[in-house]
């Protein structure tokens, strides 16, 4: 059975804060929760299956349903990281075509700016991580280890810093219509080269923001989605994967998103070529170049031509990307961008996103992320999206 | 300078106890399928392209550098790599005892030690 067509997002709300010191992560759960309900015209007693990552505090969902006085039927908490709420709406539909559940809850929140995390500290070793004893002398930080990747990319393929900055400057375009993004000012080429140097070749302006916030997403059945009063926002197509190691063989010119976006594309019925819009995951910017690569937007190595001069500018190119501002200007709750990937898409599949970054009459849109870190190991997530 | 820096120490694992056993008699081990013969990293108990025995080799410790990327916020700023071995498997690493700047992806290096927080030799690398 595939899950094609099978589940609708109803319901989508993006928190608007963007720092929340006097707020509790929970809370911040439950408010966006609160909010995709309402988006969705249904209450929190409709809700019978339940998904959360590993940024629900406390022991999987078991805490989060407590808090929400949630009655459920399903529970799935796949932790994949940042991509892990792409990847619930692909679970959320099969647990819906299964009749294991009928009304799926997603939330996603997060408070790392008000906690004082930044991407340059070293991650608490985790007991029993089975590649913390091998790797964590190194100091492999993120920035650090998104970094090889670029200047991999740059080696083998003649990638740019320039092009790369292109990425930023297309998600500056967007964010400067939207009042709740952290970095709301339109940044150039040069603003981003001269910027501070994080981790060569990775400048500042090249990582996406720290940010509180949260995030939820509303999945039900055809029936259900069709007695409420919301455009129809269907499934046509997922995949996930880990790509990791490889017991050495390492290759770190190609993401995960090699194998999910042919298996979302295939099973969808279209091509990257049908695609209005794209949300595509900005922890860094040489996180968007690989993965529109290895979703077949470009040819490999041909990322960094594909995106400059203002190619992923909506009214400006020809792939209109992240028009919230993405990670890289908007919002990173919970150093987690997954959410907010599906959320700007459903935005644009309604209509609803701002008028002057608005794709016309946009009906298909495609959600791709990536959890945990590019150039060490990672999951990848794909998530393709009709407007009936 | 680059070798000022402390290291973190590697977090205790019993499937890593052997390796920095060697380590300390200044052997740079790496993993060996016993049903292949294929050289893996990181080591493992278990071999990960069969499921087999595996066993710890000892290696060369010549490589090329892969990839890297100084961390230019840290005080003090390190190098972090992939190097790639003449056995094969690619291992991350850090770069020392060099100008981060003179360092270049493709570029030969060898094995040296360095000493971790808690007294552990850990296998960086520098250019031959």
């Amino acid at each position: 059975m595939s899950i094609k067509g099978q589940g609708y997002i109803v319901g989508a709300y993006e928190h608007p804060t963007r720092k929340a010191p006097d707020k509790s992560v929970a809370q911040l759960h439950a408010e966006s929760a609160a909010g995709a309900l309402a988006d969705a015209g249904l209450s929190k007693d409709d809700v019978d299956g339940y998904f959360c990552g590993g940024d629900a505090p406390g022991l999987g969902a078991i805490n989060m349903a407590d808090y929400m006085n949630l009655k459920l039927r399903h529970i799935d908490s796949t932790d994949l990281g940042g991509c892990s709420y792409i990847a619930h709406v692909a679970h959320a539909t099969a647990a819906i075509a299964a009749g294991q559940c009928e009304v799926a809850l997603i939330t996603l929140a997060g408070r790392p700016r008000s906690e004082g995390h930044s991407g340059t500290k070293p991650r608490p070793v985790i007991a029993n991580v089975p590649d913390a004893t091998w790797e964590a002398p190194f100091g492999p930080v993120t920035p650090g280890i998104y970094a090889m990747c670029a200047a991999r990319h740059m080696y083998q393929f003649g990638t740019t810093s320039e092009q790369l900055a292109w990425i930023k400057v297309a998600a500056s375009h967007h964010a400067q219509y939207n009042p709740h993004a952290m970095l709301r000012d339109v940044v150039t080429v040069n603003d981003v080269l001269q910027s501070p140097i994080i981790a060569d070749p990775l400048h500042r302006l090249d990582c996406c923001v720290v940010s509180d916030g949260g995030g939820a997403l509303i999945v039900t059945n055809a029936g259900r989605a069709r007695e409420l009063n919301r455009p129809l926002v269907k499934l046509l197509g997922a995949a996930e994967t880990v790509k990791g190691q490889r017991a050495g063989q390492l290759d770190l010119t190609y993401s995960g998103a090699v194998w999910t976006g042919p298996r979302a594309f295939t099973m969808a019925g279209v091509t990257p070529a049908d695609i209005q819009y794209a949300s595509i995951y900005d922890s860094f910017t040489i996180t968007v170049l690989m993965q529109l690569e290895d979703l077949g937007f470009c040819e490999k190595g041909h990322g960094g031509r594909f995106v400059s001069d203002g190619n992923l500018i909506s009214g400006v190119g020809k792939l209109p990307f992240n028009t919230d501002g993405g990670g890289l200007c908007n919002n990173h709750p919970a150093n987690r961008g997954g959410i907010t990937k599906v959320i700007e898409a459903v935005r644009q599949l309604r209509g609803e996103a701002h008028p002057k970054v608005q794709v016309s009459n946009c009906h298909l849109a495609l959600a791709h992320g990536t959890g945990g870190l590019l150039g060490s190991r990672h999951a990848s997530a794909t998530l393709i999206l009709e407007r009936e | 300078m680059m070798n000022e820096r402390i290291f973190p120490a590697p977090p205790e694992d019993p499937e890593s106890a052997a390796f920095y056993a060697a380590a300390k008699k200044g052997r740079f081990m790496i993993g060996r399928c016993v049903g292949t013969g294929q050289y893996f990293w990181y080591p493992r108990a278990i071999s990960p392209f069969d499921f087999g025995p595996a066993t710890l080799e000892q290696a060369s410790g010549s490589g090329v550098i892969y990839s890297l990327s100084t961390m230019r916020r840290i005080d003090p700023p390190y190098t972090i790599a992939y190097v790639t071995l003449k056995e094969g498997p690619t291992i991350m690493t850090n770069l020392v005892d060099c100008d981060p700047d003179s360092l270049l992806i493709g570029q030969d290096v060898k094995l040296v030690w360095k000493v971790a927080s808690d007294g552990t030799p850990i296998p960086c690398f520098t250019p031959v």
